[in-house]
């Protein structure tokens, strides 16, 4: 079943000191979330990614398009159902050092969204310390303030919080990316056993894409505000079909020095372009390879080229 | 580890250590480290957060800043002209001469590694004026040729670009020419790529790569990044807690690691060539180098922990050629 999907989901931030000029942070989005998936998002810095799983939440009000949760409209939720939308939808972010307030505890973090939500859960106390064990903490960091712990510490408290409140679908924002790889494979590791035991959806969004492969179950591939391509992760790594997907994953580096050395690397030409004047047709056609006259002219639209596997290029339109 | 500075050596670096005099205590954020780095290659200095990388390389120009100290340590250098020195016993004015020049540095972080004021072209005029008599004019046509080199398009532009005008991988490779201007012996490129995209990312490694092999110019990349590792070091330097605790050419290190530290590290990151079944953690976290624990500082942390390792360090014996590890598990005892 579809617990999100998004409608030519579009947002437009306007430019500072400008009237006309904006900058398409999501242009066209179409995706669905299916329960119990993870769903990886990866693309550069601008890409977009962020302001889509912020607007997934309904954090950020679309210019134009739809979000769906269970089949809903959250724009157009009355009060009730929008209270048990916010109760389903979370959000881990990127610096734990930053997302949690210095100035409160531990236990004061954890019980807010119960308390803002109205959730009833009997005995506090008894639930925050279940709670925190179920993450690897003990009861000793009730009482203790975020400055008190270190990075992984703070980013399993982080996680806790979003899933207190008994969340369906949860937006992971980088979630270890300002972590060291050993405390990130403690992490990613933990991610994995809460979606296992609370049933939980995930849209994860990335830079790293080793990472999210590891993690989902599907990955779009995002190119300045739109998706470019969607596929199953392992078909997305053995078979890319997007030239921009292609230098993606040619450019990760491996850590094996045998295959480093001897994969053939393909390079995009130029440098990356503004989103505030994107180029017309297909956004990547001055940096691609293979680009032809039709992708300077039109927008290529995301069509099923393979089973369960779309692209929006022009190189595979006449299948 | 040889004794003698050889005619491959540019840099040895033999018992450096670092403290950092702070209110909370003594921070032991370099220990006895020594390593070398021979002509052409480039060397990583590989490890996580507090584990010192970043501090031995400063102190090798002697970059520490109060409360911290270089404590002890000899830092043998080969110079442009041949001669050896110690870096450490050289004055305020020597070592500035050095550094820029002979030795040079990029630093994690582009944005602030430039200043928003001045465009390209005067940071790299001006790095050149700092070590060379030469006019402003033909300094200016250097800062061009070498923007040129490190891949930035329109050269004769940008150097009349400021710092904000660029995109972030621009201003690396801004950074990346800046330092190689005065054509250094010894490049120091810590964390060169950490905030940049993959695309950009595998640019600047080619890059660097490219530069080890046209010049002759040495390279000591600091990473935590162990993909990067793979992908444009000859050998590894592991770092845990301030020590060097396992070196060995690249092949090697990522076929056979000794060290239980560098085998959990390499299975901790995700390869996304292979299927992973799990990841592999490592319990618990790295230790505050206040009270580093006593004997090897990774004991806390080991599966294969035993009662010696809670008390004596470990030396860095040579367990196979050319593959050296502190661990008890390989020192004879």
């Amino acid at each position: 079943m579809k617990l999100i999907e998004t409608r030519d989901l579009r947002v437009y931030f306007r430019v500072r000191g400008s009237l006309t000029k904006k900058v398409r942070a999501l242009d066209g989005v179409n995706i669905s979330i299916e329960n119990e998936e993870t769903f990886g998002v990866v693309g550069e810095s601008g890409s977009g990614k962020t302001t889509l799983g912020k607007t997934v939440l309904g954090l950020i009000k679309p210019t134009k398009g739809s979000v769906y949760f269970e089949g809903k409209d959250i724009w157009r939720m009355n009060k009730r159902e929008y209270r048990e939308f916010r109760r389903n939808a979370q959000m881990v972010f990127q610096d734990p050092h930053t997302s949690l307030n210095p100035r409160m505890t531990i236990a004061e973090i954890l019980s807010e969204p119960l308390r803002e939500l109205r959730i009833d859960v009997g005995d506090i106390g008894k639930f925050l310390v279940d709670q925190l064990e179920s993450v690897g903490l003990g009861k000793e960091f009730l009482y203790r303030y975020p400055h008190e712990l270190s990075g992984g510490q703070k980013q399993r408290v982080a996680i806790l919080r979003a899933i207190m409140t008994k969340p369906k679908f949860i937006v992971l924002d980088e979630p270890t990316s300002s972590l060291d790889v050993s405390v990130q494979a403690q992490i990613l590791e933990l991610l994995k056993d809460l979606q296992r035991k609370h049933r939980l959806t995930y849209m994860f969004i990335s830079h790293d894409i080793s990472v999210v492969k590891y993690m989902s179950n599907r990955i779009a591939v995002m190119y300045l505000g739109e998706v470019i391509e969607i596929a199953d992760s392992e078909e997305l790594f053995e078979k890319p079909l997007h030239p921009y997907t292609k230098i993606l994953i040619s450019s990760i580096p491996i850590p094996d020095p045998a295959v480093a050395r001897s994969k053939v690397r393909l390079k995009p030409i130029g440098e990356p372009p503004s989103p505030i004047n994107p180029p017309p047709g297909c956004r990547f056609h001055p940096r691609c390879p293979f680009a032809m006259e039709i992708c300077r002219r039109e927008k290529p639209p995301l069509i099923e080229a393979e089973k369960n596997h779309y692209v929006a290029c022009w190189l595979y339109m006449n299948k | 580890m040889s004794k003698e500075f050889t005619d491959k050596h540019v840099l040895m670096v033999r018992d450096l250590n670092v403290r950092f005099y702070t209110y909370a205590g003594v921070v032991h954020a370099v220990s006895d480290v020594s390593f070398d780095v021979y002509r052409n290659e480039i060397v990583a200095l590989v490890g996580e957060t507090g584990s010192g990388k970043t501090m031995s390389t400063r102190a090798i120009t002697r970059l520490i800043e109060a409360p911290g100290r270089i404590e002890s340590g000899l830092v043998l250098f080969r110079r442009r002209n041949g001669s050896v020195v110690n870096l450490m016993k050289l004055s305020d004015e020597e070592i500035r001469r050095i550094r820029g020049d002979e030795i040079a540095y990029i630093f994690q972080d582009p944005s602030s590694a430039l200043d928003p004021l001045y465009t390209i072209g005067h940071h790299i005029v001006e790095t050149i004026l700092d070590h060379k008599r030469v006019i402003k004019r033909i300094a200016r046509e250097t800062a061009i040729k070498v923007l040129k080199e490190t891949a930035i398009p329109n050269p004769e532009i940008r150097v009349k670009s400021y710092p904000h005008e660029l995109s972030g991988g621009m201003r690396q490779r801004s950074v990346i020419s800046m330092s190689l201007v005065n054509s250094p012996i010894l490049l120091i490129a810590d964390e060169p790529t950490t905030n940049l995209d993959v695309t950009i990312q595998a640019q600047i490694l080619d890059l660097l790569k490219d530069l080890v092999k046209k010049s002759n110019m040495s390279v000591i990349l600091v990473t935590h990044n162990l993909g990067v590792v793979a992908e444009t070091a000859d050998r590894v330097y592991v770092m845990y807690a301030g020590n060097i605790v396992e070196s060995a050419e690249i092949q090697e290190l990522f076929e056979k690691p000794l060290h239980p530290y560098t085998q959990m590290l390499l299975r901790s990151v995700p390869n996304p060539l292979k299927k992973i079944e799990k990841l592999e953690s490592i319990p618990g976290t790295v230790p505050t180098l206040i009270n580093p624990p006593p004997g090897c500082r990774f004991h806390p942390r080991c599966p294969f922990a035993m009662e010696i390792c809670r008390r004596e360090k470990p030396p860095l014996i040579e367990a196979e050629k050319n593959h050296y590890v502190a661990c008890w598990l390989y020192a004879k005892r």
